[in-house]
């Protein structure tokens, strides 16, 4: 047997068939989902890629956190529902408060698309879970809004609470605060992180390297195995 | 009453019907204003056998300009069609939105590289930004989905005030756009030269993939179908942007042309592409054309004028962003995002139901009739009725005179070769340095971060490779490589032979990558068609582009003149950027630039003569540009296209990069970087040691070889006649030149990858 992983499309969206590719070669099956169809398929975990959904307009999120299909993402969350938001994905989560903090502009003002080298601070979610806690992997960024800011209490909260699941280890690219590139809530279902996994799946293509088909193996693993 | 019916009645009150324009001959009509000649505008009377209507001088008006008609290049660009190779490859040739090369496995590609100078100078983010959606939407309506951009841009000097003006706005528009539709920006050009102080060259390609069957055509045929526009809302943006902005010279005097610069919406784009693409899948439209410089003027005369040629449009019906709008500046604006489809009336419902759900406005404002006029009416009034052809396909054709300047025989005697060249180690380690720090030989990487180059998942190699390539199936591995190149330089030297370089390098650097190069499409910049010696440089750009074409087996499918890049009396160097487009049936053996194993054996392609003329070290060392270019050999283009792609297909080298400015010590450089190790080099005995590094012969590339294919590939080379030397060895952590000076790659990198950021950021 497989999972069944719903991808979201949002106009506007553009990672969509890339998180697609990704999630079917890590062995899972990938279900499209549209934005303005709140029927989520019976998924088994959902996935918001990167992209420019409704054009950023507004602030990066903004709009798409109010779509039928995130009502339903949102309450199946709060369920246990494993979610990941790359990127865009990740600002819609935000924006939903299905994890703390915001995304600004990057520090320097500029779009940036780089190979960057991330350390994994927690293994433990089930996004991350094929990797190790400490490991260092490299996968794109690409953004310009990418500096992730919180207040002080709700960032040391999240440090103690080992919510912190990626930080960027060679260099920060766009002043995230505590080089934080990716955060879990509570209860480790919901991910969202600034670079691209989904673009680092295949030897050959973009960067050459497969570090970020853990994400998707991560996931398969755990919900074939309960 | 509202503003919208006051504006309304205003407009009928004024309107100029085509019964009005019957009744008053001899009303005074602004035709200079529009950027048209008196004998083009006695024309229009004799067409017409009357005066034109006020919306039929705005279509005339935009469609006869340079930009437009061609009418100043048209008899030189005839040349690409006649010399044309025998090509079995190609489906569509030039005269459609773009040319389709058939890749094989079913797959045909679309390509083309277009300009957007002229409002990249006056408004940088928004000219980029349109320049990307333009060529994008282009490729779209050919039936194939967009799958990479590519931008060879040229500014004022690099550290010119103004050039961190237009620059970062540039970039940022190029990105802006880009980035929002989920393009990879996969290769291009930046360079530096005051010639384009006053007129920076924004040049924009884009590729697009599809299956055989999917090709579409810009026609409205079969009376009864329905002309739909879809899109965006039309605006009073960009009007005029062709006639004024890019068929017309700048001056320091005149008013400000920022109005006629158009704005960018890449999101309503992104949808305009998803939606067009399934209203494709579900074979929906008879016929399609976007709309870019001269909007609706231009879809409507040329969609009708390429059919059965009867066409009957209801103005009043085209959604507005600006209710105030009159017919002829509707007919004029260059409102970005919005296409035009002739759709059969059983299929226009699902059209629009498509058009729904991706949020895209659609509305039928005509059907295609069968006769052969095209009719525009504004309320029930009829305000257009002409020939279409005579609109869109029979424009006015110029023979200007040219003439080969005074200047240019003391130019080429000028001689590059006889430069004081640098004496001792020191002085040419020094030189080593002052050329890859140089803005044009240093690293563009604080550029080409701010593009998007992986998404869609398919990028193989891009930027700063040879070429860029793309996987178009991820079963099979097929893929397209393209280069974009051009040196102003060398055209100025001798025009000719510059253009022959450059698609000679751009079609190497498709090879290099191990892809077989197919097809050209060309973006030709240069200065005033009306000054013979620019109108010179023109036509033997051309006539040089078109015999190497045919040599090569490489016809021009299609591509985009800009002329008028010219401030004053002061012309840009003549620039035509050439693109090749490639095919390698596997991407997994594809070659790229970095050396990346230690003790692979370097050897040298081709043969180095002294030839500095236009070289980048004439240009650092001594600011100089004169003497010959370098010379070309099309054969021997051949040749060496031929064994890289044997050797990326035998496994024969693990990296290869061209040689071209900058030479030799610059492609080493680049590659070293890039892999992270060093090389050990060995002057060949019958080689000065600066001629060696630093001298531009065309025809020449450096590969890796592993050690045990070295036998394999000498005899190859051998066989076949061309002369491989080794060089050297990837070794260490430094680029030794043995017996003359040793640069540790940690010094190399901070001297070509700092200037860009320090210049800029």
């Amino acid at each position: 047997m497989t999972a069944r992983i719903g991808v979201v499309t949002f106009p506007g969206t553009l990672d969509d068939r890339d998180t697609q590719r990704a999630v079917r070669l890590a062995g899972a099956e990938p279900v499209s989902l549209w934005h303005r169809d709140k029927d989520l398929q019976q998924v088994d975990a959902v996935v918001l890629p990167g992209g420019f959904s409704y054009g950023d307009y507004l602030r990066a999120g903004a709009i798409s956190r109010f779509s039928p299909v995130m009502e339903s993402v949102i309450a199946g969350a709060k369920d246990g529902l494993p979610v990941l938001g790359i990127c865009n994905g990740f600002q819609v989560l935000t924006e939903s408060h299905l994890l703390p903090g915001a995304m600004l502009r990057n520090n320097h003002l500029h779009f940036i698309c780089r190979d960057q080298k991330l350390r994994v601070e927690n293994a433990a979610t089930v996004w991350t879970a094929d990797y190790e806690a400490g490991q260092e992997i490299s996968i794109p960024l690409k953004n310009i809004d990418g500096r992730y800011v919180a207040d002080e209490h709700t960032l040391d909260e999240l440090e103690a609470e080992g919510r912190v699941v990626f930080r960027y280890a060679d260099w920060n690219p766009n002043g995230s605060l505590r080089d934080i590139a990716g955060i879990t809530n509570a209860a480790g279902n919901v991910v969202g992180l600034m670079p691209h996994p989904e673009h680092a799946v295949e030897p050959l293509i973009g960067t050459g390297r497969t570090d970020g088909l853990g994400f998707f193996t991560s996931i398969l693993r755990k919900l074939v195995n309960t | 009453m509202s503003e919208r019916s006051e504006r309304t009645n205003e407009h009928r009150m004024t309107l100029d019907t085509v019964k009005h324009a019957t009744e008053t001959p001899d009303t005074e009509q602004p035709w200079s204003e529009l950027g048209l000649k008196q004998d083009e505008y006695e024309r229009i009377r004799a067409i017409l056998d009357r005066r034109p209507t006020g919306a039929e001088l705005a279509m005339y008006s935009v469609m006869w300009s340079e930009h437009c008609s061609y009418k100043s290049s048209k008899i030189h660009l005839k040349q690409f069609d006649e010399k044309a190779p025998q090509n079995d490859a190609m489906l569509v040739g030039i005269g459609e939105n773009a040319g389709v090369v058939d890749v094989g496995q079913g797959y045909a590609v679309t390509f083309k590289v277009e300009s957007h100078n002229h409002p990249s100078y006056v408004e940088p983010y928004q000219g980029a930004a349109t320049g990307v959606g333009g060529i994008v939407r282009d490729i779209l309506a050919m039936g194939a989905r967009p799958v990479a951009v590519m931008d060879p841009l040229r500014f004022g000097a690099a550290d010119h005030p103004d050039t961190k003006r237009v620059l970062p706005g540039v970039v940022a528009g190029v990105g802006g756009y880009g980035n929002c539709l989920g393009l990879p920006n996969i290769g291009g050009e930046v360079v530096f030269d005051s010639c384009y102080q006053g007129n920076p060259l924004v040049n924009a390609l884009c590729v697009g993939v599809m299956k055989h069957e999917d090709i579409h055509l810009a026609k409205a045929s079969g009376p009864g179908n329905k002309v739909i526009l879809y899109g965006a809302r039309t605006g009073g943006d960009g009007i005029g942007g062709v006639s004024v902005l890019a068929s017309e010279t700048f001056s320091d005097t005149g008013p400000t042309k920022r109005p006629a610069v158009q704005v960018g919406d890449p999101f309503q784009e992104k949808l305009l592409i998803e939606c067009t693409l399934e209203i494709f899948r579900e074979d929906l439209v008879a016929g399609i054309q976007d709309l870019g410089g001269a909007g609706l003027s231009c879809a409507t005369s040329e969609l009708a004028s390429a059919g059965s040629g009867g066409m009957r449009v209801e103005l009043d019906t085209v959604p507005l962003r600006d209710a105030t709008l009159s017919p002829e500046e509707i007919l004029m604006s260059e409102s970005q995002e919005r296409m035009c489809a002739i759709v059969e009336p059983e299929k226009v419902a699902r059209f629009l139901e498509i058009c729904e759900k991706w949020d895209v406005i659609a509305t039928v404002i005509g059907e295609v009739t069968d006769g052969e006029r095209l009719e525009i009416f504004w309320h029930g009034e009829q305000i257009v009725d002409v020939p279409p052809r005579t609109v869109a396909h029979e424009g006015p054709v110029y023979e200007r005179p040219y003439a080969r300047p005074a200047w240019q025989d003391a130019l080429q005697a000028d001689d590059a070769n006889a430069l004081p060249r640098p004496v001792g180690r020191d002085e040419l380690r020094a030189s080593v340095l002052a050329l890859v720090s140089s803005p044009n030989q240093a690293s563009k990487a604080w550029i080409t971060d701010q593009y998007d180059r992986f998404v869609q998942g398919n990028t193989v190699l891009a930027q700063p490779e040879d070429s860029g390539v793309v996987r178009i199936d991820p079963d099979t591995n097929l893929g397209v490589a393209v280069a974009t190149d051009g040196n102003g330089r060398y055209a100025k030297l001798d025009p000719y032979t510059g253009a022959q370089l450059a698609l000679a390098e751009a079609y190497r650097n498709v090879a290099t990558t191990g892809a077989k190069p197919l097809a050209v499409s060309d973006c030709l910049n240069f200065g005033s068609p009306e000054d013979p010696a620019a109108m010179w440089q023109f036509a033997e750009a051309c006539r040089g582009l078109a015999d190497g074409c045919l040599v090569l087996g490489t016809p021009v499918t299609g591509g985009n003149v800009s002329l008028y890049n010219q401030t004053g009396d002061i012309a840009i160097h003549p620039t035509p950027v050439v693109a090749v487009l490639g095919v390698i049936d596997d991407v997994t053996r594809r070659t790229p630039m970095a050396f990346a194993d230690e003790g692979h054996l370097l050897y040298l392609l081709g043969d180095t003569k002294v030839e500095l003329g236009g070289s980048a070290w004439s240009q650092v060392a001594h600011g100089h540009l004169g003497g010959l270019p370098p010379a070309v050999d099309l054969e021997r283009e051949k040749l060496l296209a031929e064994i890289l792609i044997s050797a990326s297909r035998d496994g024969m080298v693990d990296a290869a990069h061209d040689l071209s400015d900058g030479g030799l010590i610059q492609a080493v450089t680049e590659s070293c970087l890039r892999g992270g190790l060093g090389a050990r080099l060995v002057v060949p005995e019958e080689l000065d040691p600066f001629v060696f590094l630093f001298s531009e012969s065309a025809g020449r590339a450096v590969v890796a070889v592993p050690r045990s294919e070295e036998l394999r590939f000498t005899d190859m080379c051998g066989a076949r006649g061309l002369p491989a030397t080794r060089i050297g060895v990837v070794d260490g952590d430094s680029i030794e030149v043995q017996g003359q000076f040793t640069l540790p790659l940690a010094e190399l990198r901070e001297a070509h990858e700092g200037t860009i950021p320090a210049l800029l950021a």
